[in-house]
């Protein structure tokens, strides 16, 4: 079973050379750390920045210089600032090529519920309708089961919707699993985990064919 | 030159009342007109509407506004930092309209430049797109949104001239450019005001004919909501 650094670890793998890819907050934002440093590879935050650098030096925090989670970040050479409307241009338009997000709930079909509880949690979208609806290639960070140990991968989602039919994949603390037109595939296990497991913590219909292998995490 | 200076917060504001609506920019506390929200606090306006993409923390930015409840209605993306929205929202007080984050960037930015509506897909088969116009267009559905309309614009940029000319700095750009020539009247304010011919032409993000009034801003705290840092 995987930690969240080992679910972002996985995700880097996604990540290859020449990808400009926006990060939601959580564990995605993890993903960062992981990605292999021989291929080039730049982040869009959607506050307005393309070429988003780490975390500022201690006493170099710039109020003007921020992330999509409000966190004080650096500009790396050949980075560029633009308004918001460019910057969801540059979602919309299809010119960024992976956004990794986290939800509540996704659905058998690539539905996807990450931004409202009703009557109890209303933080808001953001910008994930956005991406959501734009992106081609959506990969969803997020544990497996909810604190009650509820399946987060379900047949319908029953919170209200970010957006329908989008997600492509999925990682978790317990699988690989793709989005497909007949279900959630498992593509594969990560360390230790049975395939039982994983079908135990799934709601959803899991496409489970031949020998499903474990992770390689390096 | 046609000159767009006044002296101060009080006179940049001249004419706001009670239920107006507003645009404020800013994401987050980056970017935020600071000097108006002050001045909109101390004249204890009423029943306004705010069109922000955040709406503060509980004790600064709009969360000021919000305190002393003077907001009726919150147009926003992403409210997550501010308990007394939540309490206020979840209790029935403060009425809110969740937009996502490109929508309201889009619908801003049709105000200005005078576009009644554009399609986007975001939020389709959605509760955002609940009661809106859909269409498809090359196989894919699309939701009708309207451009906002507001009294007033309140923006913040880094350096401004006598000519309303504006440059903004890194991130704190957001929507600000976006709200200017979106209200009836936009309000800058600037951390450096400057001489015409100050600022170079192929600098400007924003001409001045999108603003009306451009003043000196001071004291700003430019608070950071997130300080994180790495090692040395």
């Amino acid at each position: 079973m995987l930690d969240k650094n080992g679910i972002a670890k996985r995700i880097a793998k996604e990540v290859k050379d020449g990808y400009y890819v926006n990060l939601g907050i959580g564990i995605p934002t993890l993903v960062a750390n992981y990605v292999r440093d021989d291929i080039e590879v730049e982040f869009q935050s959607e506050n307005g920045i393309l070429g988003m650098g780490p975390f500022p030096f201690e006493g170099e925090e710039d109020a003007d210089l921020i992330n999509a989670g409000k966190q004080t970040i650096t500009a790396l050479p050949g980075a560029s600032f633009f308004d918001s409307a460019m910057s969801f241009g540059m979602i919309r338009g299809q010119h960024v090529d992976l956004t990794i997000l986290g939800a509540m709930e996704v659905a058998e079909n690539g539905d996807i519920a990450n931004w409202k509880i009703p009557g109890k949690m209303v933080k808001g979208m953001g910008g994930a309708m956005d991406l959501v609806a734009s992106a081609e290639n959506i990969i969803v960070a997020m544990m497996h089961t909810n604190r009650a140990g509820e399946s987060k991968l379900l047949k319908r989602c029953s919170l209200p919707l970010t957006g329908v039919g989008c997600v492509t994949k999925i990682v978790t603390e317990l699988a690989v699993i793709e989005v497909t037109n007949k279900g959630f595939k498992l593509l594969e296990r990560a360390p230790g985990v049975t395939v039982e497991q994983i079908r135990n913590a799934t709601e959803g219909t899991l496409i489970v064919e031949g020998d499903i292998p474990e992770m390689q995490l390096n | 030159m046609i000159k767009k200076t006044v002296s101060n917060v009080q006179e940049a504001v001249e004419g706001v009342h009670d239920g107006m609506t507003f645009m404020l920019g800013g994401f987050g506390l980056s970017g935020i007109p600071e000097n108006a929200i002050s001045e909109l606090v101390k004249l204890n306006l009423k029943e306004l509407t705010c069109i922000s993409n955040n709406a503060g923390v509980d004790d600064f930015g709009l969360g000021l506004l919000l305190h002393k409840k003077q907001i009726k209605k919150m147009v926003s993306s992403y409210v997550g930092e501010n308990a007394e929205f939540e309490r206020q929202m979840l209790s029935g007080e403060l009425d809110v309209e969740l937009t996502p984050q490109g929508t309201l960037a889009a619908k801003c930015q049709a105000a200005q430049q005078g576009f009644p509506a554009v399609y986007t897909p975001a939020g389709f088969g959605t509760e955002v797109a609940e009661g809106k116009e859909t269409r498809e267009f090359d196989g894919k559905m699309y939701v009708l949104e309207e451009a906002y309309k507001a009294d007033f614009a309140f923006v913040k940029a880094w350096k401004g001239d006598e000519a309303g000319n504006l440059i903004f700095k890194g991130t704190a750009r957001n929507f600000n450019p976006l709200m200017c020539g979106a209200a009836t009247i936009t309000v800058a304010e600037v951390e450096e005001l400057v001489k015409p011919g100050e600022l170079d032409p192929n600098h400007i993000h924003i001409p001045g004919i999108f603003v009306q009034r451009i003043f000196q801003g001071k004291d700003y705290e430019k608070r950071i909501e997130q300080r994180t840092v790495r090692e040395r």
